[in-house]
């Protein structure tokens, strides 16, 4: 079913531009072009994140904390080496990306930990940069239960991941 | 400065630990290494980014992307009351949230913010507190994508056979985010005490 979705999706995008008289050839373009600086955008912090996370690494530093912790997520059905992407997902974008492709390509894109990372990157956002920008934008001072709602969201994304991932793709 | 502090924590973590393991060797290595790594995941899903951003034009320009907006007005009018009739900020939060659902990361934020402005100024002009822009604000940190192309790259980078197998899993966690959200912020709005 699955296969179905995106050539369908992209079908279903090109015959409704055609249909509506779209110039759809010169959006295409222009819109690869966006896509272009969207990559050069998120490069430099990209590289700045997997570099110092492949340190971490590489120091066995995570593989300490991993395995201190996983009794404790275990029972959560989330697996130790996503703890970090979750900590950090709020925080940064990039980072979490960073992360997140670290725990796919360490444990294998198939695996239940890098599918858990995949799903978790994919159903969560840059919390505290949005509050940021939207409280800043309105100037508004007190964001009041912002925060920890927008948090107990992000709670809800990695455990609702984790429990996906195992009833869904198990 | 929060981001400097993480890095620079992260970074005595490595050269500490690095040490006491006796594995300093490897993490220099990976200074190098590392680098490596980013310049290869970003040239593998550069493709994937500028495909969908490509698609995501000519959904805008073809009016698709506004349809989808206009779906979406009963889902606000539900969420946000009487502020989801009147007529501008409800065009801008349904500009907003058929962005994000689209993954339109770009086109999601003007729409999102020109929304707050106008649900702050509602509010301002009853005299009430500002609940239907926190809500605004805590539906766009969890928000709902259909199509997670990044992370779908990056998996096909890493050589997974199926790399949108995981969207099923995605929808569910995601609207099982946003859900949780709305309703923290809707019991939040009503027991927060102080400003």
């Amino acid at each position: 079913m699955t296969n179905y979705i995106v050539p369908v999706l992209i079908l279903f995008i090109l015959a409704h531009g055609v249909a509506s008289g779209t110039n759809v050839y010169s959006a295409l373009i222009d819109g690869a072009k966006q896509g272009l600086t969207v990559v050069r955008d998120i490069f430099p912090a990209v590289l700045v994140m997997l570099t110092i996370i492949a340190m971490v690494r590489a120091s066995g530093t995570i593989d300490l904390i991993a395995n201190t912790l996983a009794p404790v997520l275990a029972p959560l059905g989330i697996p130790a080496e996503c703890l970090p992407l979750a900590l950090l997902r709020p925080f940064s974008g990039s980072g979490a990306l960073s992360v997140g492709s670290e725990v796919i390509a360490q444990a294998g894109p198939d695996s239940t930990a890098g599918r858990i990372a995949a799903v978790m990157l994919g159903s969560s956002e840059t919390s505290f940069y949005t509050i940021a920008v939207y409280s800043a934008y309105i100037k508004m001072k007190n964001t009041r239960y912002a925060v920890p709602a927008a948090l107990g969201a992000d709670v809800a994304a990695f455990l609702a991941s984790a429990a996906a991932v195992q009833l869904l793709m198990g | 400065m929060l981001m400097s502090r993480v890095l620079a924590a992260l970074l005595l973590l490595a050269v500490v630990f690095g040490t006491l393991t006796g594995r300093m060797a490897d993490v220099a290595l990976a200074a190098v290494s590392g680098t490596q790594q980013a310049v290869e995941l970003i040239l593998s899903i550069a493709g994937t980014i500028c495909l969908w951003s490509a698609l995501m034009e000519v959904m805008n320009r073809s009016g698709l992307a506004l349809r989808i907006a206009n779906m979406l007005r009963p889902v606000i009018v539900w969420l946000f009351g009487k502020y989801g009739r009147d007529e501008q900020a409800a065009e801008a939060i349904s500009q907003n949230m058929a962005a994000n659902l689209l993954g339109l990361g770009s086109a999601a934020t003007p729409a999102g913010l020109r929304a707050a402005k106008r649900l702050d100024e509602l509010a301002r002009r009853d005299g009430v507190r500002p609940d239907s822009v926190l809500l605004l604000i805590v539906i766009n940190t969890a928000s709902v994508q259909l199509l997670p192309t990044t992370v779908a790259a990056v998996r096909a980078a890493y050589g997974s056979p199926n790399p949108y197998d995981i969207l099923p899993a995605v929808w569910v966690s995601s609207v099982i985010s946003v859900a949780v959200g709305i309703f923290l912020a809707r019991i939040f709005g009503k027991i927060w005490r102080g400003k």
